[in-house]
């Protein structure tokens, strides 16, 4: 800095005196408040990844928008431990660019922890930089069974419910609506890792219940045209057909299957609320499984919502909830142990603590798979006219599991994980 | 029979989905044809012209938006004519390639600053919702629609081209510019004009697609591999090569879904390779010399 300034008071003529008196001013500020420029780097800094850009990019904006609500928040209320944080969010790219860039995270730019990613495949890969790194990662959005199960690290926390959750939370409320026992299913899948995590989640849960098969196809990533698909399914005379489609392929196949009007019921393993919305009402039908909504009775969400709504104009989505509240946790967890140290981070966090996610119940990274414990949701269409905003269609059910069973109800077992630490 | 019968069915709702891409595709044929530039922005209008009837059906509803947003998006086409495309028609056709992809970026971008990165909500009327039954095949009621509308256009299209005297100057001009000038005929003029068809062609097919595709920044990106793929199998400027190769594409996408449902999406490109190794200029393409 000092050699910036050095080189403008010395440099030729043409500098002009404006200039010189700037340099100069700010030379004698940088001399004068030695607290203030020190503070300024004494910020924590924290890295975040998410994919602005590709088929997940709509939902990366959420949760860039949820995230700096969330720094913002935590450093009015005085940051951590009294240090205000500094938020670092890029774009993740792909799996090859999120790799590289957390790299460069925890080396150069020298983030105390790095948190982030929705697509499951980037995750996989920063988890591996952060194992080899020794270094602290929050997974926010990630899905996949595997990062969790078989690909499972000792540095890497799971925030989002993964597939078999999504299915077993689904699956609550298709028995409810008596939609699993005798009907014949038709399976559409999208063909690609996080797809076919979905369909053998769902197709297990289902066969458990007592549905059968007529039908299981996988199409490409990106089919956008459905309706050969759509023949085929009539084909099959299914009563019920179930998708296991990932991103916004779901929103095209909702808005085709409203478009043919198929009589069949509909259901679906995967839905993100963002792509619900997409697909406009009128459109959309059948059950969906969700991680949190806006009409959580809670004097949590009502806030976040509250606030969201100020700052941004709109109602949040998942995923803008998801990257607020994993800040928030991290923040809790920093001010408890009064460290950064990513070792004792990680000692903390496998001794269970309960955090608040906004929700009825609170919840807890399970100490042998680090994944986070919590309710989960499903939602349907509200009829008609009894909604006014585009956004407020959707029509969501009490937390699963009820508050009479135990959080760990919908995750998989200690014996049905491959997850070894 | 039923298992024929099935087959039947996905041919015919094949040749549906060829209306659909051919709408794009033959606009991007008819701006190669006459400026001898591969328009990679041609996706952008299309992406345009879905988010233009959004914003028009707002006010006036469905029906006038499909019909104002393509004469909005095709008044952006005079510029995009007069200030790029033109500068790139007696250039090495790379230039007109590189000029077009970055214009698509270009837009791409400003539609994700201007609408977001989430997709829009998109409905049709409800009237135009659910399925005709002839016999025993079932078709969407908007697709047939959609159907109606393509073939009318088409045919209107051909007539424009070959059955007025605006059609005879630009198929002469296409053939021998350099006659048509000596005649003291300016091509300018027609060249834009067919530019601005050929834009808001693919306005049309945004604005009709809306309601049962996703309304997002990249979904031009997306139309604009298909709808090169249908041309080049066609044959780069030829009129009814693009439409044999349209319906061509959406038969054989239907009938690899109905036996390899997996295979779906790459059956198109397999049938672009094979008709390239046989027959490099496309199926009725007669110029393949603007790349020689």
């Amino acid at each position: 800095m000092s050699n910036d300034q050095q080189d403008r008071k010395t440099a030729p003529q043409s500098t002009g005196r404006r200039k010189v008196l700037q340099a100069g001013a700010a030379g004698a500020l940088a001399l004068g408040f030695p607290a203030i420029v020190r503070a300024q780097s004494d910020k924590i800094k924290i890295g975040h990844l998410t994919p602005l850009t590709g088929f997940l990019g709509a939902l990366g904006g959420w949760a860039v928008q949820g995230i700096r609500m969330a720094e913002e928040e935590i450093n009015a209320a005085g940051g951590i431990m009294g240090r205000q944080i500094e938020l670092i969010s890029e774009d993740s790219v792909n799996p090859t660019t999120a790799a590289t860039k957390a790299q460069r995270m925890y080396e150069q730019e020298r983030v105390a922890l790095l948190l982030g990613e929705i697509n499951s495949a980037s995750a996989k890969t920063i988890m591996q930089v952060a194992a080899r790194n020794k270094r602290f990662f929050l997974s926010t959005g990630a899905r996949s069974d595997v990062l969790r199960g078989a690909n499972c690290n000792r540095f890497t926390f799971h925030m989002d419910i993964p597939v078999t959750v999504m299915v077993n939370a689904e699956g609550q409320g298709l028995l409810r609506d008596n939609l699993v026992k005798g009907r014949k299913v038709f399976y559409l899948t999208s063909d690609y890792l996080f797809g076919h995590d979905l369909a053998k989640a769902a197709k297990h849960f289902m066969a458990e219940h007592g549905a059968t098969t007529v039908g299981d196809e996988l199409c490409a990533t990106d089919v956008t045209d459905f309706s050969p698909y759509l023949l085929k399914i009539r084909q099959a005379k299914p009563t019920l057909v179930a998708t296991n489609l990932g991103g916004n392929q779901v929103t095209n196949f909702v808005k085709q299957y409203a478009e043919f009007g198929l009589p069949y019921a509909v259901a679906g393993f995967n839905l993100n609320t963002a792509d619900a919305w997409a697909a406009g009402p009128g459109n959309l039908s059948g059950i969906w499984p969700t991680v949190w909504h806006q009409d959580i009775d809670t004097p949590g969400t009502k806030a976040f919502v509250a606030a969201f709504r100020k700052k941004y104009g709109k109602t949040p989505e998942n995923h803008a909830w998801i990257e607020y509240v994993s800040l928030k946790v991290l923040a809790q967890a920093m001010n408890e142990i009064k460290s950064t140290d990513n070792g004792k981070l990680i000692a903390h966090l496998e001794k269970q603590p309960q955090f608040d996610l906004l929700k009825t119940r609170k919840g807890y990274f399970r100490s042998w798979d680090h994944q986070m414990q919590q309710e989960a949701y499903t939602f349907t269409v509200k009829p008609a006219g009894t909604y006014k905003e585009a956004w407020d269609f959707l029509q969501f059910s009490a937390a699963i599991p009820r508050p009479d069973q135990p959080l760990e109800l919908l995750a998989p077992t200690r014996a049905q994980s491959e997850c070894k630490m | 029979m039923e298992q024929l019968l099935f087959l039947l069915e996905q041919v015919v709702n094949g040749l549906v989905l060829g209306g659909y891409y051919l709408l794009i595709a033959l606009g991007l044929s008819l701006i190669f044809s006459v400026g001898g530039v591969v328009n990679l922005a041609h996706g952008a209008f299309y992406a345009l012209g879905a988010y233009a009837s959004l914003e028009i059906a707002k006010y006036l509803g469905f029906g006038p938006a499909v019909a104002l947003s393509p004469v909005a998006v095709g008044l952006l086409g005079i510029l995009f004519e007069r200030f790029f495309l033109r500068r790139f028609y007696t250039a090495d056709p790379i230039l007109g390639l590189l000029v077009t992809f970055g214009l698509a970026m270009i837009a791409e971008q400003a539609i994700r600053m201007i609408w977001g990165a989430a997709p829009l909500p998109a409905s049709m009327p409800q009237a135009l919702k659910g399925s005709v039954f002839l016999g025993d095949f079932i078709f969407s009621r908007y697709r047939l629609l959609l159907l109606a509308i393509v073939a009318v256009v088409l045919a209107g299209v051909w007539l424009l081209l070959n059955k007025t005297s605006f059609g005879r100057v630009v198929r002469a001009g296409i053939q021998r510019p350099d006659m048509v000038a000596a005649l003291g005929i300016r091509l300018q003029p027609y060249m834009t004009t067919i530019v601005v068809l050929g834009v808001a062609m693919a306005a049309l097919g945004g604005a009709l697609f809306a309601p049962i595709a996703l309304v997002y920044p990249a979904m031009g990106a997306e139309i604009i591999t298909v709808a090169f793929v249908v041309v080049v199998i066609g044959g780069l400027g030829s009129f009814w090569g693009v439409v044999l190769s349209a319906l061509l594409v959406g038969v054989v996408r239907g009938v690899t879904i109905n036996f390899v449902p997996a295979a779906g999406e790459a059956s198109i490109y397999v049938l672009m390779f094979l008709v390239l190794l046989f027959r490099p200029r496309g199926l009725l393409g007669e110029r393949i010399e603007k790349f020689e």
